[in-house]
Order: C-alpha cells, then sequence, then structure tokens
C-alpha cells in the first residue's frame, strides 16, 4: 500500500503538479458541489416546487379559464364552497374507500406472494416473471386489458361464470353495484408487483439462522413469522403500505379507461373529479383547492404512518 | 427444509393461483387481438381464438395514427430518459458523497414528491407552458417527464454512487489522479451499469405515462401512444374490441422488453436506494 502511495506521489511531482490528496478526498468542493447540483435543481424548482407553490396559491384565487377580467384573490372562498360541494364529498368518499380498498388486499396478496417466493418452490421463476408484466405495462392498456375481461358478451368473466353454471354474468362496469368493486380488482392486480418485490428485498433481509433457530426450539409456521419474520419485515411493510395508499389515492388513468368515474359519478375518484373541473369546465381555481384538500388527507396518512414507525422503534 | 407434505401441496396450489390471477388478463388480450370479429361478437368466446388472424392488426393502424404516436411517444421517452439521467447523476454523486443540507433537501424532496396529487402541479404547469408557448407540444412534455422521473432517478443512483467504494476514488486521486479524470476513469465505469438501467427505467415510465400527456397534447398529430389507445374507446364506451386489443398489445411491447432487461437492476437499485449507509 505504502509503495502504490509512494509511486503515486512521485508520479505527481514528475507532472509538475503540487499534491492536493487533502482536498481532493471526496473530489467535491464547495463550488464543485453546486456546480454539480444545479443542472438538476433548476427544473426541479422551476417545474416542480415553484408549480406546487403556485398551484396552492391558485387555490385562493379565482383562476378561469377563457376569462378576460384579470385573476383576484378571493381568500378562502373556494375552500368554503367546497365544503357544501356534495358531489365532491362523495367523490371524495369513493376516493378513500378505492385506495383502502386497493392498498390493504394489495398488501395481503402480495405478503403471500413473496412468502411463496421466498420458499424453494418450483415454478417460482414463471411466477417472479408474471409478477413483472403488470408493472411494465402502460396503465392505459391495464384499463384496456380488465375492459375485455370484463365485457359482458365476448368477456372471460362471463362466460366462465356461465361455464360454471353460476348464472348469466352481469355488466360489470356499467352496475351500480359493482363499478367500484370490479375497478378495485383491477387496483390490486395491477400494484400488486411493486409491493411483491419489496417485500420479498425485505424478505431477503431476515435473519435466516434466527428463522432455523426458532424451527428448532418447535415454533409452528405463524409463530415463526410473528415473532422473527415480521419484526424484520415491518419496516418495508409500513414504508410500502404508506406510499401504496398515496399512489392509489392520486391514480388516474386505470379509472378513466375503465370507466371514466361513470356509472353515475359511482367510481369517480378526487383526482377525476379534478380533472374534469380543470380541463373541462375551465375552474383552475377551485380544482387547485380540491387538490389542496388532498394533500390535507395525504399529509394525516404520512403522520400516522410515521407514528407507526416512530413506535416500531421503542419496540426494537 | 422440513415442511410436510400437505403444507408443500398447499403452497404450490396458492402458487398455481397466483399465476392464473395475474396471467389471465393478459392472455385474455393477446387472445382478444388475434380473433377476427365474428368470433369477437359470439356470445361464447373461447381461450384460444378458431381462426386467428392478423386482420385486426392493419385495422388498429387504419383506424389511428398508431406509427405517428409510437414515434411521438419514442421522442418523448428517450428525451426523458437521456435528460433525466444526465441532469439527475451528477447530483447523486452530490447527494452520496456529502451529507450536506443540500442532500437532506433533496431527500426530503423525492419523499414528498411522491405524496402531490398531479391535480396540484399539473393546472399551474399547463399555465406556465401556455405562457412559455410549450404546450401542445413533445418538447414541453419532455420537460414535465424529466421532472416527473427525477425523483425515483435520484433515488435509485444515489444507491449506485454509494455502491462504488470512496476507497477508490481516494486511492486514485493519492495516485495523482485530477479530478475529472478520476470520476471518468475511476468512477463512471463502475456507475455505467446502473446509470443504463435508470435510463431505461425512466424511458417505461415516459413511454408508459397518460395524465400529463392527456392534458398537456392537444392535436392528434401530436398525442402519445396510450391516448391515442383511448380514442379506440367511443363517448359511449363502446370499442370495437379487436384493433383496440391488437394496439394495445403492440403499446406494451416495448416496456415489456426493456422491463426484462432491468428487472434485476431495478430490484437491486430500489433496495440500494433504501439501505442506509
Amino acid at each position: 500500500m505504502t509503495s502504490v502511495t509512494e509511486a503515486g506521489r512521485e508520479r505527481t511531482r514528475k507532472a509538475g503538479r503540487t499534491p492536493r490528496a487533502g482536498r481532493e478526498r471526496s473530489l467535491l468542493d464547495r463550488h464543485g458541489a453546486w456546480f454539480l447540483v444545479l443542472p438538476a435543481l433548476l427544473p426541479i424548482l422551476v417545474l416542480s416546487v415553484g408549480p406546487l407553490l403556485y398551484g396552492i396559491a391558485l387555490a385562493f384565487t379565482d383562476a378561469q379559464s377563457g376569462r378576460t377580467a384579470p385573476t383576484q384573490w378571493i381568500g378562502t372562498l373556494n375552500f368554503r364552497d367546497l365544503l357544501h360541494d356534495t358531489l365532491f364529498w362523495e367523490s371524495f368518499r369513493i376516493g378513500l374507500v378505492w385506495a383502502a380498498g386497493v392498498t390493504v388486499p394489495q398488501f395481503l396478496l402480495a405478503l403471500g406472494l413473496a412468502l411463496l417466493l421466498h420458499q424453494d418452490l418450483r415454478l417460482r421463476w414463471l411466477a417472479r416473471a408474471l409478477a413483472i408484466v403488470p408493472w411494465a405495462m402502460p396503465e392505459v392498456v391495464v384499463g384496456v386489458m380488465w375492459r375485455l375481461v370484463y365485457n359482458p358478451d365476448a368477456g372471460i368473466l362471463n362466460e366462465t361464470l356461465r361455464d360454471l353454471g353460476l348464472g348469466d354474468g352481469r355488466d360489470w362496469l356499467s352496475g351500480l353495484a359493482t363499478a367500484l368493486p370490479a375497478v378495485i380488482v383491477v387496483g390490486v392486480w395491477a400494484g400488486m408487483p411493486q409491493t411483491t418485490v419489496a417485500l420479498l428485498a425485505g424478505l431477503q433481509n431476515t435473519p435466516r439462522e434466527l428463522h432455523e433457530a426458532a424451527a428448532v426450539d418447535g415454533a409452528g409456521a405463524w409463530r415463526r413469522f410473528r415473532t422473527v419474520t415480521w419484526p424484520a419485515l415491518r419496516p418495508v411493510a409500513l414504508a410500502i403500505t404508506a406510499l401504496n395508499f398515496i399512489w392509489n389515492f392520486n391514480s388516474f388513468a386505470l379509472v378513466y379507461v375503465l370507466t371514466n368515474g361513470g356509472p353515475g359519478g359511482r367510481t369517480r375518484l378526487p383526482m377525476l373529479f379534478a380533472y374534469e373541473e380543470a380541463f373541462r369546465f375551465g375552474q383552475y381555481g377551485y380544482a387547485a383547492a380540491m387538490g389542496c384538500v388532498m394533500v390535507a388527507v395525504i399529509s394525516v396518512v404520512l403522520a400516522l404512518h410515521l407514528v407507526g414507525r416512530l413506535r416500531g422503534g421503542e419496540d426494537a | 427444509m422440513r415442511t410436510g407434505a400437505a403444507a408443500r401441496a398447499g403452497q404450490y396450489a396458492a402458487l398455481v393461483a397466483y399465476l392464473v390471477f395475474l396471467a389471465f388478463p393478459f392472455l385474455w388480450l393477446v387472445s382478444t387481438a388475434f380473433k377476427p370479429p365474428r368470433e369477437l361478437g359470439s356470445l361464447h368466446p373461447t381461450w384460444i381464438p378458431h381462426d386467428p388472424t392478423l386482420a385486426n392488426f392493419r385495422q388498429a393502424f387504419d383506424e389511428q395514427p398508431l406509427l405517428r404516436a409510437a414515434l411521438n411517444s419514442l421522442v418523448a421517452a428517450l428525451g426523458a430518459a437521456v435528460v433525466a439521467v444526465l441532469i439527475a447523476t451528477p447530483m447523486a454523486y452530490v447527494i452520496a458523497r456529502r451529507r450536506t443540507l443540500l442532500a437532506r433537501a433533496a431527500t426530503g424532496w423525492v419523499v414528498v414528491s411522491q405524496a402531490f396529487p398531479f391535480v396540484l402541479v399539473i393546472i399551474p404547469l399547463f399555465l406556465v407552458l401556455k405562457n412559455l408557448r410549450l404546450i401542445d407540444s413533445v418538447p414541453g412534455l419532455v420537460m414535465v417527464y424529466v421532472v416527473w422521473a427525477l425523483p425515483f432517478a435520484l433515488w435509485m443512483l444515489v444507491g449506485y454512487v454509494r455502491a462504488v467504494p470512496v476507497q477508490l476514488e481516494e486511492a486514485a486521486a493519492v495516485d495523482g489522479a485530477g479530478r475529472l479524470r478520476t470520476l471518468v476513469s475511476v468512477t463512471a465505469p463502475l456507475l455505467a451499469p446502473g446509470v443504463v438501467a435508470t435510463a431505461l427505467f425512466a424511458f417505461v415510465t415516459a413511454w408508459n405515462e397518460f395524465f400529463f400527456a392527456l392534458v398537456l397534447l392537444k392535436t392528434p398529430e401530436k398525442q402519445t401512444l396510450p391516448v391515442v389507445l383511448t380514442h379506440f374507446i367511443g363517448a359511449e364506451g363502446v370499442a370495437d374490441l379487436g384493433p383496440l386489443a391488437a394496439a394495445a398489445c403492440l403499446a406494451t411491447l416495448p416496456s415489456l422488453v426493456v422491463f426484462a432487461v432491468i428487472q434485476r437492476r431495478i430490484t437491486s437499485g430500489m433496495l440500494a436506494g433504501a439501505v442506509k449507509s
């Protein structure tokens, strides 16, 4: 090691440079760091942070499309209007049902699949490959695909039900009672891969020796899961569930393609509602206020998540 | 291990159930794409088409400007992937190597940016791009995609940079290599596979993206593939199933191929970013 260093110094001297190894340790001085960061920082500020603040500000104005009078500050009027907008609250309720209805089964199914894939089973490669497919697909294609599955005449779901003698099937996506459950199933299907991959990664970090020791001590599968696997998996599980909830609450393309919010608004998620308000009716300010309310909900979820995480830390 | 035969059988049954659940919609899509109209109208659809045909694919190209849409998607996705990686890699390097306030702020932004509903960002973006006359243009869309792909790109790249031992760089510096020289001939080659994986991931996300394209592109000639796909579905929700399925299959192909290539790296990249040193 010393000889290499010596040779290095020798070379430096020959090149006629002053050795600055001390300063160059991290290859980054203050100016260098700024120089490297700026190309990403500028677009982030201009196209992400800026619009975000602008969007929050818009919620307090009467901004509309195609209007000649200048936009004015109107204080909290948009929010007071929202408070009495029963259609919005109905959409909001649907959004929460959808987000919870997708996130919970998504987690449970993904956990099951991850535990299976963690075992030494045949066909595991096939399951791993297939589990990636929903992830790689464009959301629009996922929507199109399930429309074909749910199609009342040419769909495979009704055909299978007929074959099994379970009746004639129905028009799943236009039925008032079936539309929301039907899109929730699609949401679960589409989001399972990421969750499975994250949980599988978490599983691979669990201590195998501990698992075997517990087995030797005669702990059953459930007990081993509860006392060995779950404590190690918990941080990953909490993080991915919180993220899933947020992603699902903000989701748009799937339901837009499947039902476009119908029938009768039964699947009109808050994002679809705000999209229509902004780009069909041109009510920018009002739509921005809806966005703010959605942020508030997500903040609550994040706060709960952080509390759960802290409590998990105390247990450890 | 000592898993009982009954438990094993149960595990296999569960695995097969998962396989069926994951695969059947996709298989149905492919099956529909090859069915002639007569079979699509039949009340008893079958898994395997009786007379498989390519007519749906031809009709899909006739009905909608798929080639142009694919070209638009390609330009948007390639542009977004290249620019995102070019600007994210230096920043990721700084975040990984220095624990400054900036690095912490950037990490905070990565997390927060996941939480904001697009609608709160898209209205201002729409207005800003309108003023810049970049609305309804693919370059404008690329700008949006770059910023949209940045959080995850940063997340992955920080992990990949951390995986390059800082001692290697120090050794090079001690050996008299200049700052640039060290970055180019020591760090860059080790980082390259991760950068490529990140770029490909950004490509797939931009290729698949729908919402921003729907809002920002109005002229039919400029629209991307996912937006054009929705045109197959009429106003009443009635769709010409065959061509729709065919077009959907074609739109998925590039994503599937790219994803198959990078799948392993994405998984490890997610992990690498998640593990704090």
